[in-house]
């Protein structure tokens, strides 16, 4: 049932973005003439073979890498699955230990949750209040054990940007692979793979204005891996299939888009995001950010609204045309609280009201505007419903 | 997700039925927990043995809010009895369908009104309903 709210305001950029129209374009041309296998040694494998290898440079170029390190895969989860089962098997004879954190995302949870039932040991270390992981205690988990350190650049329920190359320079002391889940990170802040000292990241061009379906894992040259499809010799044999030639065109179009316009994107998005965060907060009674309050990403704000239910709320602001995320689903028996934000040590109660705004790099001060008018009658009029609010505050 | 919702369920969750606080209730049901998720309270007015009035407030999902409004609708005017009668499905079919993973939200429908009556039994005959327990304390034994 799509609403008929005139204004649209699209606030849901860290599940998907938009494809900017220069990638749709570069899109439509090569889904055209690139259609040649690029295995086959003829013109038209050729041209394909071309369009691949230049967005693998774009890609490569994007992190600080180099072509022959990039992977090409279908999303972001396909990349942390990869990479995680990949390079845990690859070096399981030497230990099997693994260290990780309480805010990642599903792609990694799940995959380490199936590597524990394998016989896997996985420490997930905590956050604090603000969803910063710790470096040292990062290096307290380390044991003799420990082959892989995986962990997310930046959660895209509270943006906390985490201190990775900090991290990566305790990682790489002891000689133990660290993998970055920079899904919500690649393309949007500056990012090098050499810097930060990792030996796998993970991105997805859907997150910075190229399509969806297409991804990459960076392998840093030497580390071993697992295939994940077996049967052709594409990319290096450890992704088998015949690439997604439209999607590789788009992401390296996004890539090379993302790399000369970031700061500018940032420039823009930041204050857009310090105005949503302070309206929010100025606005909203008994409303608090989570995620760090400005070590965090570009266009991301995020909060709790207490006393009401995420989805209700992303329900009536699509009524107004607004498109958000919560981190609570009603899904089963229960709702469920995201373990992001519980991981914050915010309480389960006040974890149901959480909401995410990602703005988009066209997202503009009327946007915030807009959502800073809406959002405040929406929650009182959530609130008049909830039998938690008059209890704390005395019926009105 | 707004998709997954039917036009009878958005109705009322945008324009909700009784909703709100009643003076001086006879029987108050309260179902859910913080920790749980949903929490539904639900109030009650009986004369004669006739639910004359129904009240509900809610925190939770939109599905949630539209189960809590149809049965305050279902249950106005309906004696003890009849109202005892009321099921999820029943709660699930006047809203003309929910989606599956949202099929619990009817549940608390039922249990938030069984618990009001439960409530307005123990206070006038000193015995709830016999034999009644909510479901979600079944499946959320904690």
């Amino acid at each position: 049932m799509p609403t008929e709210a005139k204004r649209k305001v699209y606030f849901d950029n860290m599940a998907n973005t938009p494809p900017d129209h220069r990638v749709i374009e570069t899109m439509l041309l090569q889904t055209k003439e690139a259609f040649g296998n690029p295995l086959n040694i003829h013109d038209f494998g050729e041209k394909t073979a071309e369009v691949i290898e230049s967005s693998r440079k774009n890609v490569a170029e994007l992190i600080g890498a180099t072509p022959a390190e990039i992977i090409f895969t279908s999303c972001g989860s396909e990349s942390n699955n990869f990479a995680i089962r990949g390079i845990a098997k690859a070096y399981e004879k030497k230990g099997k230990h693994i260290i990780s954190s309480a805010i990642e995302h599903f792609s990694v949870l799940q995959v380490l949750k199936a590597l524990e039932k394998e016989g896997f040991k996985v420490t997930y270390l905590p956050v604090d209040k603000n969803g910063v992981i710790n470096s040292q205690a990062v290096a307290k988990a380390i044991t003799p054990e420990t082959i892989l350190v995986t962990l997310t650049h930046a959660s895209n329920e509270i943006g906390t940007i985490e201190p990775i190359a900090e991290i990566g320079k305790i990682v790489k002391d002891k000689g133990i692979i660290f993998h970055v889940d920079a899904v919500q990170t690649a393309g949007t802040i500056p990012l090098n793979v050499a810097e930060f000292q990792v030996d796998a990241l993970t991105l997805s061009a859907n997150l910075f204005y190229g399509p969806t379906g297409i991804a990459a894992l960076y392998l840093k040259k030497g580390t071993r891996i697992v295939p994940f499809l077996v049967g052709g010799t594409q990319e290096e044999g450890k992704r088998a299939g015949t690439q997604n030639i439209p999607g590789i065109s788009g992401m390296g179009k996004a890539a090379e888009l993302a790399k000369q316009e970031m700061n500018a994107r940032s420039e823009k998005l930041i204050p857009l995001r310090d105005r949503l965060l302070k309206g929010l907060t100025e606005k909203i009674d008994d409303f608090f950010i989570t995620g760090h309050p400005t070590n965090r990403l570009p266009g991301h704000a995020s909060g709790v609204v207490k006393y009401i239910e995420g989805e209700s709320m992303s329900m009536l602001l699509n009524m107004e045309g607004i498109a958000v995320s919560t981190g609570s689903a009603c899904v089963s028996k229960a709702l469920k609280a995201s373990h992001v934000v519980l991981a914050l040590g915010v309480s389960p109660e006040d974890a149901h009201g959480s909401l995410v705004f990602s703005m988009g790099k066209d997202a503009s001060v009327e946007d915030v505007d807009y959502v800073l008018a809406k959002l405040p009658p929406i929650v009182k009029r959530l609130r008049e419903m909830s039998p938690l609010y008059p209890k704390k505050k005395g019926a009105k | 997700m707004v998709e997954q919702y039917n036009p009878t369920v958005m109705d009322h969750f945008m324009h909700p039925r009784n909703m709100g606080d009643m003076e001086n209730p006879d029987g108050v049901g309260h179902i859910g927990n913080p920790q749980c998720g949903d929490i539904m309270e639900m109030y009650i007015k009986v004369k004669d043995n006739v639910i004359i009035d129904v009240k509900f407030k809610t925190f939770g999902c939109g599905a949630a809010i539209a189960s809590s409004s149809i049965v305050t609708e279902l249950v106005k005017g309906k004696t003890i009895e009849e109202a005892l009668k009321i099921t999820n499905q029943q709660v699930v079919d006047a809203l003309g369908g929910l989606p599956p993973i949202k099929r619990h939200c009817s549940v608390l429908g039922e249990d938030a009104l069984k618990s009001a009556i439960d409530d307005y039994l123990k206070k006038t005959t000193g015995k709830g309903i016999e034999g009644w327990q909510p479901h979600e304390e079944e499946e959320h034994a904690h």
